[in-house]
């Protein structure tokens, strides 16, 4: 960490932020446990939990057996006996056998019981590409997850947020899916501590702009913001918003943005079928059909598995690409 | 000579025989000190569920038949597995169902028309798990198995409370969760079972072998007898003779204490036979003969525990007046189901989140909206 004027805004990587914020969560409040495949002594293949396994005990941060059903089912059990359990899913592509309990079970107990049972569980994924992994180490299966009732998902894109949204998933009484872009764990960001946090729910502009307007999540946010200082020498004004939340979707900041800008492009890691991406699209088209002058476009992953890494540089999508749709929207 | 199950090789625990009289079987002698503490009016307690169960189950297949419900998974062949161990649960027990555990949710307290407004389709659960009146039964749930980890996760709580174990049985807590014999093909009751084992949970896996999943039989689902399995996970098991109401009883008793003393997990698997369908919408004669259920209705645990209270000392009188209030029980049931209302429109909205959710609001608001246009173009 670097030293700082004020103590309370420390520049650290999200990794630190989101470590710093659970320590917070669980200080605060003794029902909040951790639980994951090699969280405790390793701290976590992405050491998110270093340290807290020794200074919270073994009870509070649970190294279990290596099954992401049985990691979510017990979870939903010790919520139901009043406890907040942070579940770590090592991978986003080791979700899946997890999937029954988290779309059959955590999602619906609130409704079935008829809001008698509370499910205020986390669920956090690393997720996306650019690390250069193997198969099923670098997917962004989040559209699965906000398609579904009953949960919340949402997505930080710095250390400060990291820090901040970590400790509101985890006071809220809902399932939250906690979607962390693995590539963002390691560049730093001031975070300042003696913050007040944003609503979890809230997305945000993040760069003012008056030619078009940019809208992502995660680490896009940051593939945004290189395009629009590279539109900005070309004297385009991009606006960029970062969503923050895919479940609920905080709207009006973005329908604001699109009502001054005309023009709208989302882009995504994830595929682009039946995605993220293609509800905002669907919902702006319907609430700022007048204000568009042009067909919202989106630049996403393509319709494929995620390819071996050699390949990666090829599916996600970058500056470039952005800027390609930029191009095409600008041209109507 | 005890009940012994076609893939198994030693017997299961029994103590009454066919017949009603009473035979222990040597398997039976760790747990002969729980049914000596019963008495009579124990005994004609564990009749009166399992006539009221059967006449409730009965009432509710009609109700179907008639068009009043949706579906029914009956009970019937299973009372004497399921009014033996929800029986032997203690007030501070935790139940978490599957979806036939009928005489369980009876015996717990609920109110059973909750089942037939499930099955109706007018709510997901029937009955609020936060009343104690309630039992601490869990809502039923339908995907095969997945409670098995609700009920893993929910007794690592309970220890992690240090609401086990401290040496009272009369305040410790267990639990106790209910499954089937095709449930133990799904991934979810192994995992439970190893979550339950790695964290010592205070908890008992009570498996009805009621040897058919729908259409497939437990010999497809397993080449040994399914209580075997517990040894591969560290967790002490043991086979019991479902349709002896008192051996359940004694059996269940004693692993739920042994799960609160400390002893970790504990596997019970009941041995008994789904008389009926799977559910109303299953046609059995597809796929089994008429003389394999003669053969299990001939081990029926209410005939079997009749002849016990005979032989006890019973009277015409304690029979007549259980028969009449069980038909009253059915008639009350039968009438309850038509008066119960349709579900309000924010039935759909209201308990999706805890917390405020912008779309529920705004989805529910539309709908309300445009059904009172509706209704306002109408008049």
């Amino acid at each position: 960490m670097t030293v700082s004027i004020d103590k309370t805004l420390q520049t650290m990587p999200m990794a630190k932020a989101l470590n710093a914020g659970l320590r917070q969560a669980m200080a605060a409040d003794p029902k909040v446990l951790l639980m994951g495949e090699d969280i405790g002594k390793l701290g976590g293949v992405f050491r998110i939990t270093e340290g807290l396994q020794a200074e919270f005990g073994e009870n509070r941060v649970l190294d279990t057996p290596l099954a992401e059903s049985g990691i979510i089912g017990t979870a939903v059990g010790l919520a139901m006996r009043g406890y907040r359990p942070v579940c770590e899913i090592q991978f986003d592509g080791f979700i899946y056998p997890g999937f029954n309990q988290i779309t059959s079970q955590l999602a619906k107990l609130t409704n079935r019981s008829e809001g008698s049972l509370q499910m205020p569980v986390v669920i956090r994924v690393p997720y996306g590409g650019h690390i250069g992994a193997v198969e099923h180490h670098q997917e962004s299966p989040e559209a699965y997850f906000a398609h579904t009732a009953g949960l919340r998902s949402v997505s930080p894109s710095t250390p400060n947020d990291a820090y901040w949204m970590i400790q509101e998933a985890i006071a809220s009484n809902d399932p939250v899916m906690f979607f962390e872009p693995k590539s963002r764990y390691w560049p730093k960001g001031d975070v300042d501590l003696s913050g007040s946090a944003a609503p979890l729910h809230a997305s945000r502009v993040v760069r003012q702009g008056t030619d078009a307007t940019l809208v992502a999540h995660g680490a896009m946010v940051t593939v945004l913001l290189q395009a629009a200082e590279l539109a900005a020498a070309d004297g385009i004004s991009l606006e960029v918003v970062d969503l923050r939340s895919l479940s609920p979707i905080d709207y009006e900041p973005l329908l604001e943005s699109v009502r001054k800008t005309g023009r709208l492009i989302v882009a995504q890691e994830a595929s682009g079928n039946v995605s993220v991406g293609s509800e905002i699209a669907a919902t702006v088209a319907e609430r700022a059909f007048f204000s568009l002058e042009a067909p919202v476009l989106r630049v996403s992953g393509f319709d494929v598995p995620f390819p071996p890494a050699k390949l990666e540089k090829l599916f996600l999508p970058d500056a470039d690409r952005v800027l390609e749709a930029v191009d095409r929207a600008l041209a109507y | 000579m005890a009940e012994t199950d076609s893939t198994s090789p030693a017997p299961a625990v029994q103590v009454l025989a066919a017949d009603g009289t009473v035979a222990p079987t040597a398997s039976a002698e760790p747990y002969l000190e729980y049914l000596d503490r019963l008495t009579s009016e124990d005994h004609e307690q564990f009749y009166r569920d399992m006539v009221l169960a059967r006449a409730f189950d009965a009432e509710a297949a009609n109700l179907q038949r008639q068009g009043q419900l949706a579906l029914w998974p009956p009970c019937h062949g299973q009372e004497g597995a399921q009014v033996g161990s929800g029986r032997a649960a203690r007030a501070q027990d935790h139940i978490f169902p599957s979806y036939r555990e009928h005489a369980v949710g009876l015996v717990r307290g609920v109110d059973l028309l909750g089942i037939i407004e499930v099955m109706r389709g007018t709510t997901h659960s029937g009955w609020d798990v936060s009343d104690p009146s309630n039992g601490n039964f869990r809502p039923y749930t339908l995907v095969i198995g997945a409670q098995a980890l609700h009920a893993a996760g929910y007794a690592m709580g309970v220890s992690f409370d240090g609401a086990t174990a401290t040496g009272d049985p009369d305040t410790d807590q267990a639990v106790m969760v209910y499954f089937g014999d095709g449930a133990t093909s799904q991934g979810d009751v192994n995992e439970a079972m190893i979550f339950a084992a790695s964290y010592q949970t205070p908890q008992v896996f009570f498996l009805q072998n009621n040897h058919w999943a729908i259409s497939v039989p437990v010999t497809t689902q397993s080449r040994t007898p399914l209580f075997q399995r517990g040894a591969g996970f560290g967790i002490p098991s043991v086979q019991v003779d479902g349709n002896d109401v008192l051996a359940s009883y004694a059996v269940t008793a004693k692993h739920l204490d042994d799960a609160r003393a400390g002893g970790g997990p504990q596997l019970i698997e009941a041995l008994t036979y789904r008389i009926g369908a799977h559910t109303t919408s299953d046609d059995p004669t597809k796929y089994r003969t008429q003389e394999l259920t003669d053969s299990w209705i001939a081990r029926d645990p209410i005939v079997r525990f009749q002849a016990f209270l005979r032989n006890q000392g019973a009277s015409d009188a304690f029979f007549q007046g259980v028969s009449t209030d069980a038909q009253d029980y059915a008639a009350d049931v039968r009438r309850r189901t038509h008066a119960i209302a349709d579900p309000e429109i924010g039935l759909m909205f209201d308990g999706v989140y805890s917390d405020e959710h912008p779309l529920m609001i705004e989805q529910k608001q539309w709908l309300e909206q445009y059904e009172a246009a509706l209704d306002g173009s109408a008049s």
